[in-house]
C-alpha cells in the first residue's frame, strides 16, 4: 500500500506548521559563525595591505597614504582570507549580509584626522 | 523501417537548470543515437592558476562546483599537500571526513528530490528538499557558508568542532535518520517511482566498465569501486564497504545513493566517536615543486585533481576530471534504445553537473 505512505507524510505536514520562514514578517536568524559580510574597525587599522594580497577576488584596496581602506562588496566572495590574514585583528566577519543593491558601489572606509596623528 | 529524425535536447530543459545538450536521433519513439555536446558554460577556471598564487586557488577550486564545492577543496589541498610533504593532523582529517560526508548526504538529498521532481511526483520533491535544508544548516553552522564552505585549507582545515558542536551533530542525524528513511522507503516501494526507474536505461556491468562510469553510476552496475577505499583523509580508520547494487536500472542508481545516504550518516558518527584531540592544521613555508595526481570520491563519482608545481607560488597546471565527463559515455550508452519519455529522467540518473565538467 505504498500510495497511502507519500499520503501519511503529506498529511502530517498538511496540519503542521509550514516548513518554510514566514519571510518578511519573521527573518531568518543567522549562526554566530556565518560569513555575511566584512567590516572594518578603520581606527585600528595600520593600513599594512596584507588584506588586499590575501584576497582571492582582488576586492579590497588600501591607501596607505589617504589612510583609506574599500571594499568592493560586489565583488567580495566572503571567503574569510582577509579577516585570518590581519595581523591587527581590526577586521571581522559578520554574520549578517550586506542589503541588497540596484547600484554596484564600493565601501569606503577612512581613518579620521584625530586619530592619525 | 521509419525514417529517423533528429531531437535536440537541450541546452535548456525543464528537467535540469544546467546546459548540456543532446541530439537525440529518434526512429519513432525509440533512440537510436545520441550526440552529445557540452561546452556552454566554460568558465576557464583552470587557467586561474596563473594569476592566483597557490593558496588563493583553494577559493577557486572551491568554485568549480556548488553542490561538491567541500571535496573540491579538499582535493586540491591533497595535491598540494603531498607535492610539499605536508603532515595533515590527525583531527583535520577526521573533520574533512565529517565535511565531506555532510556534503555527500546534502547531494543525494538534492539529486532525490530532483529525480522526484523529474518525473512529476512535486511533493516528494519538496519533502525531500525540506530534510535536505537541516544539512545546508548545519553546514552553515560548522563551516560558516551553506554552498562554499571554504573550510578546508592547504595543510589543515579552519574551523575547530566543539564538544556541544559534536553533540549537536550527533542530536541532528538521529532526527534525521528516521525521517530520512521514511522518505526513502516512498522511493524504493512507491508504485509510481517503480514504474519510473525500474528497468529504465539497464547499464550492464561490462559496459559499466568499458564505457568509463564512476561512482554510484558504476557501483549500480555491480562493481565495488569506491575511492574513499583508497584510504585518503580519515577513511582508513573507518569501517565501510562500498555500497554496490546488481540491476544496474535507475531503481538501482536510486538505491545506491539512498544507501549511501545511510553509509554516510554511519561514517559521521564513527568519525565523531574516534575524532581524535589535537590541532587542526599544519603551517608550512615554501613553494610546491612536483606533480601529484589526487583522486577523491564525490558524491558523483571520482574526481581526479592534477596538479603540477614548479617551485614558484603560481602553479603551472592544475587539471580536474569530474565524475559528470567520465559518465557521459555510460549516458550515451544508456540513452540508445530508450524511450523519448525517459530520456529526462536517464540524463537525471548520471547526476550530471556541467558547471563541474566544464570548469
Amino acid at each position: 500500500m505504498s500510495v497511502f505512505h507519500i499520503a501519511k507524510i503529506v498529511l502530517r505536514s498538511l496540519f503542521s506548521k509550514p516548513a518554510t520562514g514566514m519571510y518578511p514578517f519573521k527573518k531568518r536568524e543567522y549562526y554566530l559563525s556565518t560569513r555575511g559580510s566584512i567590516q572594518n574597525d578603520i581606527e585600528s587599522c595600520i593600513f599594512c595591505g596584507l588584506c588586499s594580497k590575501k584576497c582571492p577576488a582582488n576586492a579590497i584596496e588600501v591607501s596607505r597614504n589617504d589612510k583609506q581602506w574599500s571594499i568592493d562588496r560586489f565583488r567580495c566572495v566572503t571567503c574569510n582570507a582577509c579577516v585570518e590574514a590581519c595581523p591587527k585583528k581590526c577586521l571581522v566577519m559578520k554574520n549578517t549580509y550586506t542589503a541588497p543593491a540596484t547600484i554596484k558601489s564600493v565601501d569606503k572606509f577612512t581613518k579620521s584626522a584625530e586619530s592619525q596623528q | 523501417m521509419s525514417e529517423r529524425m533528429v531531437i535536440p535536447f537541450g541546452p535548456q530543459h525543464p528537467v535540469l537548470p544546467e546546459p548540456i545538450h543532446l541530439n537525440l536521433v529518434m526512429e519513432d519513439e525509440k533512440v537510436v543515437d545520441v550526440l552529445p555536446s557540452i561546452g556552454f558554460v566554460h568558465r576557464g577556471l583552470e587557467m586561474l592558476v596563473k594569476k592566483k598564487d597557490f593558496n588563493a586557488y583553494t577559493y577557486v577550486a572551491e568554485r568549480v562546483c556548488g553542490i561538491c564545492s567541500y571535496m573540491h577543496g579538499m582535493g586540491y589541498c591533497q595535491a598540494i599537500e603531498n607535492i610539499m610533504g605536508i603532515e595533515v593532523p590527525e583531527r583535520a582529517l577526521y573533520l574533512r571526513v565529517i565535511g565531506a560526508e555532510f556534503s555527500r548526504i546534502h547531494s543525494h538529498l538534492l539529486w532525490l528530490g530532483l529525480c522526484a521532481d523529474a518525473f512529476g511526483f512535486e511533493s516528494l520533491f519538496m519533502h525531500t528538499w525540506k530534510l535536505r535544508e537541516q544539512i545546508l544548516d548545519i553546514m552553515e553552522e560548522i563551516t560558516g557558508g551553506r554552498v562554499i564552505f571554504s573550510a578546508v585549507k592547504i595543510g589543515g582545515v579552519k574551523r575547530d568542532l566543539d564538544e556541544a558542536m559534536l553533540t549537536k551533530i550527533l542530536d541532528i542525524l538521529n532526527d534525521l535518520e528516521p525521517q530520512i528513511k521514511e522518505i526513502s522507503s516512498v522511493f524504493i516501494e512507491s508504485v509510481t517511482v517503480r514504474h519510473r526507474l525500474e528497468g529504465v536505461g539497464v547499464l550492464s556491468t561490462e559496459d559499466a566498465i568499458s564505457t568509463g562510469a564512476v561512482g554510484p553510476m558504476l557501483r549500480a552496475s555491480g562493481v565495488s569501486q569506491d575511492m574513499r577505499k583508497l584510504n585518503y583523509a580519515a577513511y582508513g580508520q573507518l569501517d565501510f564497504d562500498p555500497i554496490v547494487e546488481k540491476n544496474g536500472d535507475s531503481m538501482a542508481r536510486c538505491k545506491v545513493r539512498i544507501r549511501e545516504i545511510f553509509q554516510s550518516i554511519d561514517l559521521i558518527r564513527q568519525a565523531v566517536k574516534k575524532l581524535p584531540q589535537g590541532t587542526i592544521d599544519t603551517p608550512f613555508k615554501g613553494n610546491p615543486d612536483g606533480e601529484y595526481f589526487a583522486r577523491l570520491e564525490q558524491p558523483r563519482g571520482e574526481v581526479i585533481y592534477y596538479v603540477k608545481a614548479n617551485g614558484t607560488k603560481f602553479l603551472d597546471r592544475v587539471r580536474v576530471r569530474t565524475p559528470t565527463l567520465a559518465n557521459l559515455p555510460a549516458l550515451v550508452k544508456v540513452l540508445k534504445g530508450c524511450d523519448l519519455a525517459d530520456v529526462p529522467i536517464l540524463v537525471l540518473t548520471i547526476d550530471p553537473c556541467i558547471s563541474c565538467t566544464e570548469r
